[in-house]
């Protein structure tokens, strides 16, 4: 009739707005009651979307959301408590300064969360009044919440002479008010917040997949081209490095991470070795554990392995297995290059019984070393899980 | 007789490469840049192979093998991938790939790979054979289907030589099997890779998501 409350809550509930209205009339009787829900819903429904010009716009109640629903209970909570308190039930001199003053918090608190329609522009109340407002969410909103329950406290106060009276239901509404703030304040902001935070990692997420789908389709298959290209070693070598680094970012797999988890640490391994000896190295790793010091001594020892591959096998291809079973962690690194005897390595050649064999004994584990000229070489390093 | 390959890539440079590269050995019969142009073109020239980028616009790989499949259900697919992403790999094998190697594979091996998939063999490369132990590792709470849900020891050490490295042919010689067998083996560990409804296999895959 007035604001189209009676209407959008007829359309809810599937009633004619005439029951409804009938139904805020009766209200009304009891100490203007009707009125204030009358009021409230309007304050609290959105607006829908006016189809007619013709028509008053139309409020639809939808179904509340959290906020809306602990504003409104509080409100009635707030109200009951108080009446009850002061025995004032149908005190019409009591009434008034507290619905004054409950609109008053609705209107502060009411609608906080939700930032889409927080900017709350009154249409109802006409566009100058709009224009004021517009622009501006809280300030306004806090300015006339403040004066309504002010007003409340001054009508109260003008129209009741019991200071005792006064005393107590100031009181009464200064706890129910600042108790609603206390419990409902954080709450309202730390949802608002977190509204706000996910819908920042969504788009961040979202641009992240969108740009990993972009840079697969350009990028990596560029670097996969040069490779197959017959470049340069060093361009190829290049190619493969910048394809480990995308592939690592696009797929998640952090640099940072190399120091916690022995898949990553082999990852981060060969990715060393094919920038330094620009060679290609295929890392495979079965199961994953947590990087421990005994670890790292298994991942270093592959690496040096790795690299005397690189160095000397002739090869530009090396595959790294790694394998973690139940009680043991295996890793086998192996070229298909010219190979050698491994009882005829010279004395000098320290690499391979300090960095590997002396490595994986001092933390309980083995290596043993198979080649034969011209067939290849491939390093087994085994370890035991628990340092027995 | 020279295998009849198709190729699906939505990379113009990389299909004229494949075709100038495989042109010797193989009968390039088509080339495709997308789905839709795709499996109209495989169903009408029926090749033996079809080389199939995972990723494209439309649904990838697996549209295409979706839609051959039901009309011509002997082209076999390997599948062909930047990306070596668990999920990708897994997904296209189970959707009916018969092997998948990595793009940056060179030309004789890209090359031996068609014409192994050709005499219907499976190809297996280092990095598909650890996704599979992965997949299949661990003790399965309660195999549903032993037959499919568990790798045969045999299997097992069949690919934990492929992930080191070792071709079929090296793979036979350490176990003192013929390529024949090795062959068998690979093509078993594909076929409970397609049909297993291991729980694992899904989790997994899900979990790789995630990390």
């Amino acid at each position: 009739m007035v604001a189209g409350v009676a209407g959008g809550i007829g359309r809810h509930l599937g009633l004619h707005p005439n029951i409804v209205r009938a139904g805020f009339i009766g209200l009304s009787f009891a100490l203007g009651f009707g009125i204030v829900v009358y009021v409230l819903t309007w304050l609290l429904a959105p607006l829908e979307e006016a189809t007619s010009t013709l028509r008053a716009p139309v409020r639809s109640i939808r179904m509340p959301t959290r906020s809306q629903a602990l504003g409104i209970g509080l409100i009635v909570v707030g109200l009951v408590v108080v009446l009850w308190i002061t025995g004032f039930w149908f005190g019409g001199d009591l009434g008034w300064p507290v619905v004054l003053a409950a609109i008053g918090f609705a209107i502060l608190w009411a609608r906080s969360t939700d930032d889409g329609r927080g900017r709350w522009t009154l249409s109802g109340l006409g566009t100058p009044f709009e224009s004021v407002v517009k622009g501006q969410v809280s300030l306004p909103r806090i300015a006339i919440g403040s004066l309504l329950i002010l007003a409340g406290m001054a009508v109260f106060l003008a129209a009741n002479t019991s200071l005792a009276a006064a005393g107590n239901v100031l009181l009464a509404m200064i706890v129910a008010i600042g108790g609603a703030a206390l419990l409902a304040g954080p709450w309202v902001w730390n949802m608002g917040r977190e509204l706000v935070e996910e819908r920042s990692s969504r788009v961040r997420s979202e641009a992240r997949a969108e740009m990993a789908a972009h840079l697969h389709d350009s990028v990596l298959q560029t670097l996969a081209l040069i490779q197959r290209a017959k470049a340069p070693r060093e361009m190829a070598s290049l190619a493969r490095t910048q394809e480990r680094e995308l592939r690592a970012w696009l797929y998640g797999r952090a640099p940072e991470l190399a120091g916690v988890r022995l898949r990553d640490a082999i990852d981060s391994m060969a990715g060393r070795i094919e920038r330094q000896h620009q060679v290609s190295v295929e890392a495979v790793v079965v199961g994953d554990a947590e990087m421990d010091d005994r670890l790292r001594g298994l991942v270093n020892a592959a690496a040096e392995a790795t690299a005397n591959a690189a160095r000397h096998s002739g090869t530009t291809t090396i595959s790294v297995f790694v394998e973690v079973e139940e009680d043991t962690i295996s890793a086998f690194v192996r070229d298909q290059g010219s190979g050698f005897d491994p009882d005829v390595v010279a004395g000098d050649r320290r690499g391979i019984a300090d960095s590997i064999i002396g490595r994986m004994e001092r933390r309980g584990g083995s290596a043993y070393i198979h080649s034969r000229a011209g067939t290849g070489t491939e390093v087994v390093l085994q370890l035991p899980r628990s340092a027995a | 007789m020279r295998a009849r390959v198709f190729v699906v890539d939505d990379h113009e440079l990389f299909r004229s490469g494949v075709r100038s590269e495989l042109g010797g050995d193989l009968e390039i019969v088509g080339d495709a840049g997308s789905v839709e142009e795709a499996v109209p073109a495989i169903v009408q020239t029926e090749p033996d192979v079809v080389l199939l980028d995972v990723h494209m616009a439309g649904g990838g790989g697996r549209a295409v093998i979706d839609a051959v499949r039901a009309e011509r259900p002997d082209v076999r697919f390997l599948a062909l991938s930047v990306s070596d992403a668990a999920e990708d790999v897994i997904g296209v094998i189970r959707a009916g790939a018969r092997g998948y190697v990595t793009k940056s594979i060179s030309a004789e091996e890209l090359s031996s790979a068609v014409q192994r998939i050709h005499d219907g063999d499976a190809v297996f490369s280092p990095r598909l054979a650890g996704f599979v132990l992965d997949a299949f590792g661990g003790e399965a709470p309660q195999p549903l289907d032993p037959e499919l849900d568990l790798l045969s020891r045999r299997e097992r050490e069949v690919l934990r030589y492929i992930a080191r490295g070792y071709t079929y042919k090296e793979v036979a010689h350490e176990l003192h099997i013929s390529v024949k067998t090795v062959e068998t083996h690979v093509s078993a560990v594909l076929r409970k890779l397609q049909l297993s409804n291991r729980y694992e296999l899904t989790r997994w895959a899900a979990d790789r998501r995630l990390v």
